[in-house]
């Protein structure tokens, strides 16, 4: 029992409390608040990395009560992982300041301190909640400080705001009825409990039907191809830094659920022969990483594009866990990492673009690369590792996605991944071009285009070099956090 | 008479499966947005019914030990499933609370809430 496990989550949600609170008295305490919270969570967080990585699993119990009683949290190298990544993306999102990344000025951005805190103190608890109840909890926390921040950007995003609350909603209910048809069955919610009380009842019928409602509900959260349809719209219109977010951590946790689905609630072998499910993941995101990458091209706003490019993205995740083998899930598993930082770097330079020019479209854009060389070769790292050039770290996820391919035999994956490279490399040499090789049209906004301040360069430069850096060491993720995950997984 | 005894011994889990089929569909084919909201409060409820319909016995007391009724578990209620759905109620009330100040902001906006005539005012100011 260690309650370090728990201790990434409550930095965020006391602080969350104190930011709105003494936001009311002092403008500026709420930001030092929210970046104090996010601070203690960050080092929490890598804390209990570096412990799980010595000793192995976590358990903390809520109250004292042990379970199957009580609510558990573990932390264990998955959940670690995605802790880890969740807090230092939101920590960088953070220091961008509020006028480019949220539209509005200090002044009004107060409550917007404490629902960035909510947001990503519910995407913590999902990934170290041991219960299934409790994850649905933090899933409802999460998604209304969501579609709270998405309405920063203006009408447009409140129309795609109660669109995604509608649909999330019923997303989060297919969750709590699935969550309801395991309880009858086994009369535990405890994670490892629950696994252990299923064996038995694998050829359920009512099984059947939990496992088919949680995973469209978290289908429709992670924006899996065929019911992506609120994405585009959520993450185009809400502002810079609740996109990146949004597109970089939010969809990636419901992804999280799956996985955790799989290995932990379920034995693998489940949804593998049981139940096709990895076999209907695969082949949907198959499909909605073609459709996706197409769609991204036909774009002609910066943002929107960016948003198609996360369907198809986070549908190479979905690929991963289709695979069900062990470089497959490790494949997905490190895509998840890799996007959280090539995605919030786009999005944040989408949003430094439309701070100091005020344009959003692409083919505006034109000879931008000579005002802003900095910023613009963060887009450059950034849109190298989308396309999968190597050392970025782009590359080697795909790698390992294209390794799980080739080992389960499934050439049309493999051809799916190549092939969507070749999309990608459409979309972002189309803006690198515009960018460096196009001479500007002569447009005001883009002659008088300087390189923005610290504050909105030191998050994008930050990003762009982790993502050389991730790129670098990918090796040593793989080996220490992520083949242990990728062991549960029958080879 | 199969089919009566199964429909009249599970008619409760019937009544849910209609409440989420009236519900879903107002979501996803009603134009008016305000309705769309009715109809998730449909769901939702359907599914705390189901929960508190799984949690009754026959001759169950309130959870609460009581020395006259003895501690076997069969002659209590189960507590759980009521405390789950209390979270879901407060959950679902947020979520109505979040979507109506959502409406008040569009009708202020677009002077409708009707799906369509939205749609269309937002493609005709592209920007």
């Amino acid at each position: 029992m260690s309650s370090l496990s728990i201790l990434t989550l409550a930095p965020l949600l006391l602080f969350c409390f104190l930011s709105a609170l003494f936001g009311i008295w002092r403008l500026r305490w709420a930001y030092a608040m929210a970046l104090m919270g996010m601070v203690l969570a960050l080092a929490a967080g890598v804390t209990g990395l570096y412990r799980v990585l010595a000793d192995g699993r976590l358990r903390y119990f809520l109250g004292g009560w042990p379970p199957p009683f009580g609510i558990e949290y573990v932390l264990d190298h998955l959940s670690a992982f995605m802790a880890v990544i969740i807090v230092f993306i939101g920590l960088i999102s953070l220091i961008y300041p509020p006028q480019a990344g949220l539209y509005h000025t200090p002044r009004r951005v107060v409550p917007a301190y404490g629902l960035f805190l909510l947001l990503i103190g519910g995407l913590v608890g999902v990934v170290i909640t041991g219960d299934i109840f409790n994850l649905f909890v933090f899933l409802e926390i999460y998604s209304l400080a969501s579609y709270a921040l998405i309405t920063l950007g203006g009408d447009k995003a409140v129309v795609a705001s109660f669109r995604y609350l509608v649909l999330g909603t019923i997303a989060g209910s297919f969750y709590l009825l699935g969550v309801g048809f395991i309880y009858f069955s086994t009369g535990t919610l405890n994670m490892a409990d629950a696994a252990q009380r299923l064996l038995p009842l694998y050829g359920s019928p009512t099984i059947m039907a939990a496992v088919a409602l949680i995973l469209v509900g978290m289908g429709i959260k992670m924006a899996l191809f065929p019911l992506h349809v609120w994405l585009p719209d959520a993450h185009s219109y809400a502002p810079p830094v609740v996109a990146a977010i949004l597109a970089a951590i939010q969809i990636e946790v419901a992804a999280y659920v799956v996985v955790r689905m799989m290995l932990t609630v379920f034995q693998p072998q489940y949804f593998i022969d049981i139940m096709p499910v990895t076999t209907i993941i695969g082949w949907v995101a198959a499909a909605g990483v073609i459709f996706g990458s197409v769609m991204a091209i036909a774009q002609r706003d910066f943002k929107r594009m960016l948003a198609y490019s996360t369907v198809a993205q986070v549908a190479y995740i979905g690929l991963g866990i289709g695979l069900a083998n062990p470089l497959g899930l490790i494949g997905a598993l490190l895509h998840i990492l890799n996007h959280a930082f090539m995605k919030s770097c786009l999005f944040l330079i989408a949003g430094g673009i439309r701070h100091q020019t005020g344009l959003h479209a692409i083919p505006q854009f034109a000879g931008l690369g000579r005002r802003m060389p900095l910023m613009m070769s963060a887009f450059t790292v950034a849109a190298l590792s989308m396309v999968g050039i190597p050392p970025t770290a782009g590359f080697f996820s795909k790698w390992y996605l294209v390794l799980g391919g080739i080992e389960a035999g499934n050439w049309v994956f493999v051809a799916v991944i190549l092939a969507s490279s070749l999309l990608t490399a459409v979309y972002f040499f189309r803006m690198i071009e515009k960018f460096f090789a196009t001479p500007s049209g002569g447009d005001p906004a883009v002659e008088q285009a300087r390189e923005p301040s610290a504050r909105i360069l030191a998050p994008i430069i930050t990003l762009a070099a982790g993502i050389i850096i991730l790129g670098l060491i990918n090796a040593l993720i793989v080996s220490y956090v992520l083949q242990p995950v990728a062991a549960l997984l029958p080879k | 008479m199969v089919v009566l005894d199964l429909f009249v011994s599970r008619y409760v889990y019937f009544m849910t499966v209609v409440l989420l089929a009236i519900g879903l569909y107002g979501m996803l084919g009603k134009r008016n947005l305000l309705k769309k909201l009715i109809s998730m409060n449909i769901f939702q409820t359907a599914i705390f019914l189901f929960f508190i319909e799984g949690a009754t016995k026959l001759g169950g007391s309130v959870p609460v030990v009581d020395e006259l009724i003895g501690i076997e578990a069969a002659k209590y209620i189960n507590p759980l499933p009521h405390v789950l759905i209390l979270t879901g109620i407060v959950v679902g009330l947020s979520l109505t609370g979040v979507a109506l100040a959502f409406l008040l902001v569009l009708y202020r906006a677009y002077k409708t809430l009707d799906d369509r005539a939205i749609m269309a005012n937002m493609k005709e100011n592209l920007e």
